[in-house]
């Protein structure tokens, strides 16, 4: 009765719907550029790892992806850490302006990134943190602690109340009891919304690309640059998209119960 | 829930309000800033009072009319993907497998699309749709349709509409599938029971259980798609012409191709306000659900 007629047809058709962008492109990614203009084949007649070895070997491109994990891995570290007390409060106190200040976390995880790539421009400017993955890190701090509270705030409602009554009663205190009791049985709430952080700001572009400019350009903006100059080398621009999948496509099997939680901030 | 009063929790929530705040009020000071001066370079602003917001509210000028048909443009955009997202995620979650490892595998692929970088999801689309080179593009032209994105608006449209439903369906599926599965088995064999019929099962079991889920699909699609920008710049980079410059692209024209801040902190602060309302009727909504539906349990 959960299921509706002709369902294997309707999902099978969905999922090649979504499959065969991707496939296009690791199709693509293992074509040299004269095969990709010249003929129009289903898989690469000719299959070549150049353009991959291209992204490994030059700088340019490969120092693009170490840049966009140094701002995501200070991003998630920071909106975890500084999410997870505030989860704890939410979760368990009531106090003055508690309700405003979580809509007001939430309005926040709605906010354009257009809006703010221009204020952000000229705040990371003035305090010499333009071109460096701190000021990546930072903005992208404006969507990910609100998801990071919203996500924990969940979990950690799950933990009944009596171990903490317990815990103090024992004789814990207020930190050793966060850290010996607390964070351990919610290791996996942290785990998700550890890789909910790191996911949303690996996706960002907009503001990633306006913060940065030499030092600290991450393969999103190498990526656009990069093809600009080269005049469409097409196979490169594939590869390079493939390895920017990889990261989510390895963590997702151990997550795939948690996905709808953590898009839908918590709230599933 | 019994939760106690505890002024002191505050402490425990500083650092995130403090961070955010940083975040969020800070810039949106410079914004309010701007956007009541204007600016001849060298870093000299005279006061223009609500002088860009005037112009920004009326059609009939340069800055307002751009506002308006971007404005238009990304209500219908978002109208269109909501109207095949919404119902087309249903019926996938529907036909989802009952149990076993083919669920890990759909879920599993389902999600890949969500976890692309943005300009990655355009430039796969972005190759896909091109009639040389991409298998979409290549094929359709191949039947006969003269389909080409980057110079006809209806094809711009359909592959930016399509991208998007590519990219997010997924979302609204793995959402409703969470709320189907927190239908206890117990309803449906009280339907069977009663001899109800597929259809009925649907409206009068799984549909009102997935109300809540749906409302924070159509929140999360909704304001996503409302602030676009990235998949739609790889793409199609805003054109032919404006066709396909929403609301984002049109800002990030303004403010970073021609540096016109007044007009950019003026457009910003409007779209943020107009973000803040949506979010805010729906939050509302959402809590009033939230509550009903805890009355309900206390009846039962």
């Amino acid at each position: 009765m959960h299921s509706i007629p002709g369902r294997r047809v309707i999902l099978s058709l969905f999922l090649i719907f979504l499959l065969l962008p991707i496939y296009w492109l690791v199709n693509m990614s293992f074509k040299t550029n004269t095969e990709i203009v010249s003929t129009m084949t289903l898989w690469p007649t000719h299959p070549t790892i150049a353009n991959y070895m291209r992204i490994f070997t030059d700088e340019s491109w490969y120092s693009g992806y170490i840049n966009s994990l140094k701002y995501v891995i200070i991003n998630t570290i920071i909106s975890i850490s500084f999410a997870l007390p505030a989860a704890y409060a939410f979760s368990r106190y009531r106090f003055l302006g508690d309700k405003h200040l979580f809509f007001w976390l939430l309005s926040n995880r709605m906010a354009p990134p257009a809006v703010y790539a221009l204020p952000f421009f000229n705040l990371y400017s003035a305090i010499n943190l333009f071109d460096t993955p701190w000021a990546v890190a930072l903005a992208h701090c404006l969507f990910n602690v609100p998801l990071a509270v919203w996500i924990l705030e969940g979990f950690v409602s799950s933990v009944p109340r009596e171990i903490d009554e317990t815990a103090f009663l024992d004789g814990y205190s207020f930190p050793k009891f966060f850290i010996k009791i607390l964070v351990p049985l919610i290791a996996s709430g942290i785990g998700v919304a550890a890789f909910f952080c790191f996911m949303f700001s690996w996706v960002e572009l907009l503001l990633a690309r306006t913060l940065t400019s030499v030092d600290a350009k991450p393969i999103s903006a190498v990526m656009t640059r990069t093809v600009s100059a080269a005049g469409m080398d097409w196979g490169l621009l594939a590869a390079a998209g493939v390895l920017t999948i990889i990261p989510g496509a390895l963590v997702i099997w151990f997550v795939r119960n948690y996905i709808a939680r953590g898009f839908a901030l918590g709230r599933v | 829930m019994d939760k106690t009063v505890n002024q002191k929790a505050w402490f425990l929530v500083l650092p995130v309000f403090l961070i955010v705040a940083f975040s969020a009020i800070l810039p949106l000071m410079t914004v309010v800033n701007y956007s009541v001066q204007d600016t001849f370079g060298n870093n000299q602003f005279f006061w223009n009072g609500l002088g860009w917001f005037k112009e920004l509210l009326d059609p009939s000028t340069d800055l307002g009319g751009r506002f308006f048909a971007s404005l238009w443009r990304n209500l219908a955009f978002s109208a269109i993907i909501l109207a095949i997202e919404v119902p087309l995620g249903i019926v996938v979650a529907l036909s989802m497998p009952r149990e076993g490892w083919r669920v890990a595998a759909c879920l599993v692929i389902l999600a890949l699309p969500l976890l692309i970088p943005w300009n990655v999801v355009g430039t796969i689309w972005q190759i896909f749709g091109r009639p040389d080179i991409g298998l979409l593009g290549y094929a359709l032209n191949s039947i006969g349709l003269d389909y080409n994105y980057v110079s006809d608006d209806f094809d711009a449209w359909a592959t930016v509409v399509v991208m998007d439903v590519w990219h997010w369906t997924s979302l609204v599926a793995l959402l409703c599938y969470a709320g189907l599965k927190s239908i206890p088995d117990a309803y449906y064999q009280a339907a069977q029971i009663d001899g109800a019929s597929r259809w009925a099962v649907f409206t009068a079991i799984q549909l009102p259980k997935l109300n809540r889920v749906l409302l924070i699909a159509v929140l999360l699609r909704f304001m996503d798609s409302f602030m676009i920008y990235t998949e739609p710049f790889v793409v199609t980079g805003g054109g032919p012409g404006n066709s396909t410059t929403f609301v984002s692209i049109e800002l990030v024209k303004i403010a970073l191709g021609q540096f016109d801040l007044g007009k950019a902190a003026a457009l910003s602060l409007v779209y943020n306000l107009i973000i803040i309302i949506v979010c805010w009727v729906f939050y509302t909504v959402m809590t009033n659900a939230g509550s009903d539906r805890q009355a309900d349990k206390g009846v039962a």
